[in-house]
């Protein structure tokens, strides 16, 4: 069939049209991006000789792991029970905490000055990574599980204050303004025309954030924050490889585990 | 040239969806399958280039048999079937241009592909099939952003820059609304006599089968029981492709489809 | 009509529906009191808490920003770390999740190995990983960059993974149907589909990877981590202060950017 295309003057041209229209940009970005890259690269200072022993300290490494020692399994399990109390009480903290810091960020609900001091604490709360708060924690009040709670607590509030901001901002206002014509409270307000709109998404929350304190208190441990990771900070700072690689793999089936659970009773829920 | 002879074709242990059927589609023609849904309309053309293996029969286009072919075999045979299909199947998040050129995958290197370096004359001929369907000045549109009658044509083009030597549409025009529907078919038609095509097309309008075909076939329960010409259907051959005595499991897909036929 | 007032009684919920709320509440309250009652805590150290972080406040103010110079390359090299890593794992995470989707992944065996990498990765925390490297490579940025791109490949992997899962299966059957190669379909009707989560993500991973970057340096790992623990040795809390705000400043920054790139790409 191509015999009987008949041969244009001059064939027309096609070419895709590029992501970025403007020339100048859309080459100043990727040359921008490529000298980004290599001066990155070069900033970093390798030490070569070290790398290259890397491999064999790895072999050693791995070598000290295999197989993992579970003899120690109490100092194990105290570990994770203590992790697992920390979860339990920061999310609990966090949660009666987060509620009236979810309704002052709520720009529908709160007044302005309210409203700025809200979202204030969230950002603060969201910008630090939990284990810069933990080692600020274990500095003030000590090692221990009570760092790791407190840690925990501005964690859950970081998330869950915000999600639940969000929620709030989204309600049916509607429901609110039939109550108040009818002469109630702003308290009741509160209770019969907000809370029940909310407390479907709080639950699925706090399940959500029970799993990631969990998570989260393997990590705070590391700089000393209880619980599980102390644990793993400690044998690996005697090098006991072997518990420590036991330690790691019951993390992640623990991990694994109460993914699976939360999920499913998310699911449930929603 | 296209002949099919003694394909069956069956999904696991169940009963064949083509039983031992037989066709044969001289060039130059264009041919509509009718048929109840389940009747294996489709699963008859998608037999033909293979989107769907045959279990045992033969195909035959062109003196080449099909249903042998290995890996490679098999895509040089695809690139010389135009499909086009009810839902379309275009890239949505391509320009019309690339999903027009697709049809030039099977020719071009991988290297021009991914850059969208198109050889001059195969953007060439896609210009001159878009004029031909009057979709040229959406060429750097997006698929998505275009009418369902249009993309259908983005769809006919594809197929076209195949540059095939059978053309099948599978239900064409069942996403189109009537109007639309009936300019693809006009479109089919013409292309058809234009470039000298085979074409098969299943659908369910039996009214535009007769209008735009010079040949009918229809299938129930996996096979061919008419066969002829648009004048030769009336209600009894009707009757038998769409309700007649009824292989009970099927009964209900019959009966619904047998209200298309109406409209 | 002989209906009772008793009859009437309204109540919120059924019985069955008050014993779940109750049996709920009970046992919320009974794994408080358990954690409460057995936890190792000193409690004269938790009465003292508020006065013990009142006092860190008042040491850290006002903040010393006599180091300026040495947080902002420390800052830098923070971001480096975040987009090196998040780019090489970008690249790292396609094949995996080409081969953990049902779809494409070529048998039952690459579909196993690509479903064992994307679970090691993402249970072991970026934090877990920097020890090892560190161990591995000693001290510094590498160590921090690789266990970044460990972390992030699991994410990326499963999240794309996922998004080829979902992708329409029609215009991949259309193109088969041309004769196109397999990577030619891939590269026409898969990547096509995929791309927009592919930068959506990305994207989310690199701005959760500025965050990490910032405590790498706590396990020796390379940013900012280095210097604030550092400082925090040194009791220098003024200059903590200053770090801190730089971390909030860079993560907005970050977050902003992060928003903005999201909508421009998308």
């Amino acid at each position: 069939m191509s015999s009987d295309s008949t041969p244009a003057a001059t064939p027309r041209q096609w070419r895709k049209a590029p992501f970025i229209a403007n020339p100048w940009l859309r080459w100043g970005l990727l040359i921008g991006f490529v000298i980004y890259a290599a001066w990155a690269i070069t900033t970093l200072p390798f030490d070569w000789a070290r790398i290259s022993q890397g491999m064999e300290r790895a072999a050693r490494i791995f070598g000290g792991a295999f197989p993992p020692n579970f003899d120690r399994g109490g100092l194990l399990l105290k570990g994770f029970l203590e992790s697992l109390q920390i979860a339990i009480l920061a999310t609990l903290l966090g949660l009666a905490l987060s509620v009236p810091i979810a309704f002052m960020a709520a720009r529908n609900i709160a007044a302005l000055p309210v409203y700025l001091l809200g979202r204030i604490l969230i950002i603060v709360a969201r910008s630090f990574h939990p284990v810069i708060v933990a080692i600020l924690f274990v500095k003030a009040v000590g090692f221990g599980p009570v760092a790791g709670i407190l840690t925990l607590t501005i964690y859950s509030i970081g998330f869950v204050a915000k999600m639940l901001a969000e929620r709030i901002e989204e309600i049916d206002w509607g429901q609110v303004e039939a109550l108040r014509s009818t002469g109630t409270g702003s308290f009741t307000v509160l209770q019969f025309g907000v809370l029940p709109q909310i407390m479907p998404r709080q639950i699925g929350l706090s399940i959500y954030q029970l799993d990631s304190n969990l998570r989260a208190s393997a990590v705070v441990g590391i700089v000393g924050a209880g619980g599980i990771g102390s644990t793993l900070m400690n044998a690996f700072g005697r090098y006991d490889y072997d518990f420590a690689l036991a330690i790691t793999l019951v993390i992640i089936a623990v991990i694994l585990v109460s993914e699976a659970i939360s999920g499913r009773i998310r699911k449930n829920l929603w | 040239m296209l002949r099919i002879s003694r394909l069956v074709k069956r999904y696991g242990n169940g009963e064949p969806v083509l039983k031992d059927l037989d066709l044969e589609v001289p060039g130059e023609s264009v041919v509509s399958i009718i048929g109840a849904s389940g009747a294996g309309k489709s699963t008859l053309l998608r037999c033909i280039n293979r989107l769907v293996e045959p279990t045992s029969g033969s195909i035959v286009l062109n003196d080449m048999e099909l249903t042998t072919l290995k890996r490679d075999g098999l895509r040089k045979a695809r690139r010389r079937i135009g499909m086009i299909f009810q839902g379309f199947n275009l890239v949505d998040r391509l320009t019309v241009m690339e999903n027009v050129q697709c049809g030039r995958l099977g020719y071009i290197p991988y290297w021009r592909a991914a850059l969208r370096r198109y050889p001059a004359e195969d953007i060439e001929r896609a210009f001159q099939l878009m004029e031909r369907v009057g979709i040229a000045h959406y060429a750097n549109k997006r698929a998505d952003e275009l009418s369902g009658g249009e993309r259908q044509r983005v769809g006919v083009v594809r197929a076209l820059m195949q540059d095939p030597d059978i053309l099948l549409a599978d239900e064409p025009t069942a996403s189109l609304d009537p109007v639309t529907s009936r300019q693809i078919m006009e479109l089919l038609q013409r292309l058809a006599s234009e470039l000298h095509l085979p074409v098969l097309i299943n659908i369910h309008n039996v009214s535009e089968a007769k209008e735009f075909t010079q040949r009918i076939v229809g299938m129930r329960f996996g096979r061919i029981i008419f066969d002829g010409k648009p004048g030769d259907l009336d209600q009894d051959a009707m009757d038998s492709v769409y309700s007649g005595t009824s292989e009970d499991q099927e009964a209900p897909a019959a009966a619904s489809s047998t209200d298309k036929v109406a409209t | 009509m002989k209906e009772s007032i008793a009859d009437r009684a309204w109540s919120r919920h059924t019985r069955r529906q008050r014993w779940g709320r109750l049996a709920g509440m009970l046992f919320i309250a009974a794994a408080a009191a358990w954690s409460l009652t057995t936890i190792d805590i000193i409690w004269p150290w938790v009465w003292d808490a508020p006065a013990q972080i009142g006092d860190l406040f008042k040491r850290m103010v006002p903040p010393d920003v006599s180091a300026i110079s040495a947080i902002t390359w420390a800052l830098i090299e923070t971001l480096n770390i975040a987009t090196i890593a998040t780019f090489f794992a970008v690249f790292l995470s396609l094949p995996v999740a080409y081969i953990s989707a049902q779809n494409t992944t070529p048998n039952r065996a690459t579909l196993w190995l690509g479903r064992f990498i994307l679970v090691s990765s993402r249970s072991v925390n970026t934090l877990i990983w920097a020890l090892l490297f560190v161990a591995i490579f000693g001290p510094g940025v590498l160590a921090g960059i690789v266990a970044i791109m460990f972390r992030s490949l699991g994410f990326l992997g499963k999240l794309i993974g996922e998004a080829i899962e979902e992708i329409d299966r029609r215009p991949v059957e259309a193109l088969e149907a041309t004769g196109a190669s397999r990577a030619k379909v891939i590269l026409y009707a898969i990547v096509p589909q995929v791309v927009p989560t592919f930068f959506a993500v990305s994207i989310l991973r690199w701005d959760i990877n500025l965050r990490e970057s910032t405590v790498l340096g706590l396990v020796g790992a390379g940013g900012i981590g280095v210097i604030l623990q550092g400082a925090i040795d040194m009791l220098d809390w003024r200059t903590v202060a200053t770090i801190l705000l730089a971390i909030i400043v860079l993560v907005i920054a970050g977050e902003a950017l992060a928003a903005w790139l999201r909508k421009k790409v998308i």
